[in-house]
């Protein structure tokens, strides 16, 4: 129950509800173990969108890590929350579940960073 | 004939005459409709006389203390600008504190300064009431007085200028500025425990250590002498916070529980806040005083450790984060350089690797954890600099929703490990970075799901420079950050190459030799 009091009523619509997007919606990209980028990415992308697309923006930004030429992508392990799921490339956001804020971490097993410092 | 010669008033007459003699109880209007905010968040006040004015200050004595030291502090600046005293600091990456100090704190000063005066009208007691006018004009003076200090730099240096534009749209002075809106709309006595108690009296010699003490071993005698100026200030502040939590707990056994869960609240939002002054002192001062896990012990695990021991006979309990945040004294400094060092486009100040002598001090005041997790990927960066490749991450953060840092933060146990948490409310979800700010958000969603993120408000097309259609065809949000953040090109960049680095090594010269 919340704990809030207010001298008035106070009824205001979330700040970063999905319509305030222009069609599309926020997701975050974490790679774990790999702190070098000191924390998750944020999209704004139409549900519609390939997860191809997202894969395009990991690659931008995290191919500067010695680590990303070495992923073998069949053993990639992918989370969207705590939740693991299996992306296909080729479906939409949508069609591989992930809604408005949704986070995905994404784990490479083996490559843990800059001298297996997780950074 | 004799001479009938008033007796001189005693200090505690003309103290009541003064403050408490002023006030009166309203009689046309209802005393609770006239202070209707010192009863809305539940604390239950029964006497208001019973408070205790922990300084018995009157305005006339406040004024001539604060004047004289104001003339003392204008020579010392004078003298040091004339001198161009700012060629005497150690080293010009030292001017990089003072930009980040500059965006972060006198515009917190001007927002305390706000919160007190409102304070000053919400309280029902003459004597807070008077107090916390006092306190209002020092957090106005402090304000003033530290970028009267900086000002002088910002004629030799970049990215000191835009400073008031960037506080409310800068990535990274969020949770700064969140720290205080979310003070300052709370009720009056949840204002007084975040600002008056968490902040002033908890956590502040954190933030006043490495700049007073760093500027004074740093050579910078302007920002030295404005610290001191100001700590006389700081001691009547923290005894009216004080004061503030003893009389609510004081008053009505029914306070306890809520005053308890506002310290737990702003000592968390307090220790978040100051993560990047923990980067300051173990990374950006040429000179370190002492690292920011050592202030970290000395000033919160045992002077505030101590300070609870206190409250404990009123039942206050340590704050439930007490233990993460000692924790977190071996990490956050170097997380949140790595957060900055990787952005050089996005911030008013340069950041660089560490010397090797440099890496070294860190090894030894951090044996646990510096070579283990910090000091390869320093390397790395350091090496990929140097072959031309400088780390540069164009991607826009993940922010928590209550304390709105990046997440950068790691799991607790687990430093490898990032820390998400997440909650629901009204069916969209809400990130946060920690378990603490995870109950902040819970206890009141409706507040903090109108949090500022300032990389979502880009990604809705809000931040934008003057004159760019957002309802053009082809519109991108956020192809203009420079723009809309007025960032100083010349500021950019890694300090190695900055025009600041080769103006401070030829004026030096210039100063030293014919």
């Amino acid at each position: 129950m919340t704990m809030l009091k207010t001298l008035a009523p106070y009824e205001f619509k979330s700040r970063d509800a999905v319509e305030n997007y222009q069609g599309r919606q926020l997701l975050y990209v974490n790679w774990e173990r790999h702190r070098m980028f000191s924390r998750p990415f944020v999209l704004a992308m139409k549900p519609e969108t390939p997860f191809s697309a997202v894969l395009e923006e990991m690659a931008a930004c995290f191919s500067y890590h010695p680590d990303w030429q070495h992923i073998d992508w069949d053993k990639a392990i992918w989370q969207n929350g705590n939740t693991p799921f299996s992306p296909d490339r080729n479906k939409s956001l949508k069609d591989n579940g992930i809604g408005h804020k949704d986070l995905i971490r994404f784990r490479t097993p083996g490559l843990d960073g800059i001298a297996g410092t997780g950074y | 004939m004799d001479m009938k010669v008033a007796k001189k008033l005693g200090l505690k007459e003309r103290y009541a005459l003064m403050t408490r003699d002023l006030a009166w109880d309203t009689t046309y209007q209802k005393m609770e409709d006239v202070f209707p905010q010192t009863t809305y968040e539940g604390i239950k006040i029964h006497d208001w006389d019973k408070w205790e004015d922990p300084f018995r200050l009157t305005m006339d004595a406040y004024w001539k203390y604060q004047s004289e030291k104001e003339r003392k502090l204008y020579a010392i600046l004078d003298g040091f600008n004339q001198n161009n005293g700012h060629l005497s600091v150690t080293d010009a990456r030292y001017i990089n504190v003072l930009k980040l100090f500059l965006g972060s704190t006198p515009p917190l000063e001007l927002m305390a300064a706000r919160g007190f005066s409102m304070m000053g009208r919400q309280m029902n007691g003459a004597g807070p009431r008077v107090a916390c006018q006092m306190q209002a004009v020092d957090e106005y003076r402090h304000f003033q007085t530290q970028i009267h200090s900086i000002s002088n730099y910002n004629k030799y240096y970049n990215g000191m200028d835009e400073f008031a534009h960037q506080q409310s749209r800068m990535w990274y002075l969020s949770d700064g500025k969140s720290f205080f809106d979310d003070a300052i709309t709370a009720g009056p006595f949840e204002f007084m425990v975040a600002i008056g108690f968490a902040f002033e009296y908890v956590l502040t010699n954190i933030l006043f250590v490495p700049f007073i003490s760093g500027a004074a071993y740093n050579g910078d005698m302007a920002a030295m002498t404005v610290g001191f100026s100001a700590q006389s200030d700081e001691a009547r502040h923290m005894t009216l916070g004080l004061e503030c939590i003893k009389f609510m707990l004081e008053q009505d056994p029914d306070n306890l529980p809520i005053v308890q869960r506002w310290i737990d609240k702003w000592t968390w939002r307090g220790t978040r806040k100051l993560a990047s002054v923990g980067m300051m002192m173990d990374y950006m001062l040429p000179k370190r005083i002492m690292s920011f896990k050592e202030a970290w012990e000395m000033y919160v695990e045992e002077n505030g450790g101590a300070l609870f021991k206190d409250l404990a006979r009123y039942g206050i309990t340590i704050p439930k984060c007490f233990s993460q945040t000692i924790e977190e004294k071996e990490h956050v400094s170097h997380q949140s350089w790595i957060g900055f060092y990787m952005k050089p486009q996005a911030t008013p100040f340069h950041t660089w690797i560490p010397t090797p002598d440099e890496m070294d001090w860190l090894s030894e005041k951090y044996p646990n954890t510096f070579d283990q997790y910090y000091r390869p990927v320093l390397e790395f960066f350091d090496a990929q600099e140097k072959a031309g490749n400088r780390f540069d991450n164009k991607t826009a953060p993940m922010n928590c929703q209550v304390c709105v840092s990046t997440m950068k933060f790691n799991e607790p146990g687990d430093p490898m490990e990032m820390c998400f948490r997440e909650s629901i409310y009204q069916g969209e979800k809400f990130h946060t970075c920690s378990d603490h700010c995870k109950e902040i958000f819970d206890n009141e969603p409706e507040k903090y799901s109108q949090t500022f993120i300032s990389s979502h408000q880009v990604l809705q097309g809000n931040c934008e420079p003057d004159g760019v259609d957002v309802n053009a065809p082809d519109f991108k949000p956020g192809q203009d950050m420079l723009g809309y953040w007025k960032l100083d090109k010349r500021a950019l960049g890694d300090f190695n190459g900055s025009e600041d680095q080769k103006n401070f090594a030829a004026w030096r010269e210039q100063a030293t030799k014919n």
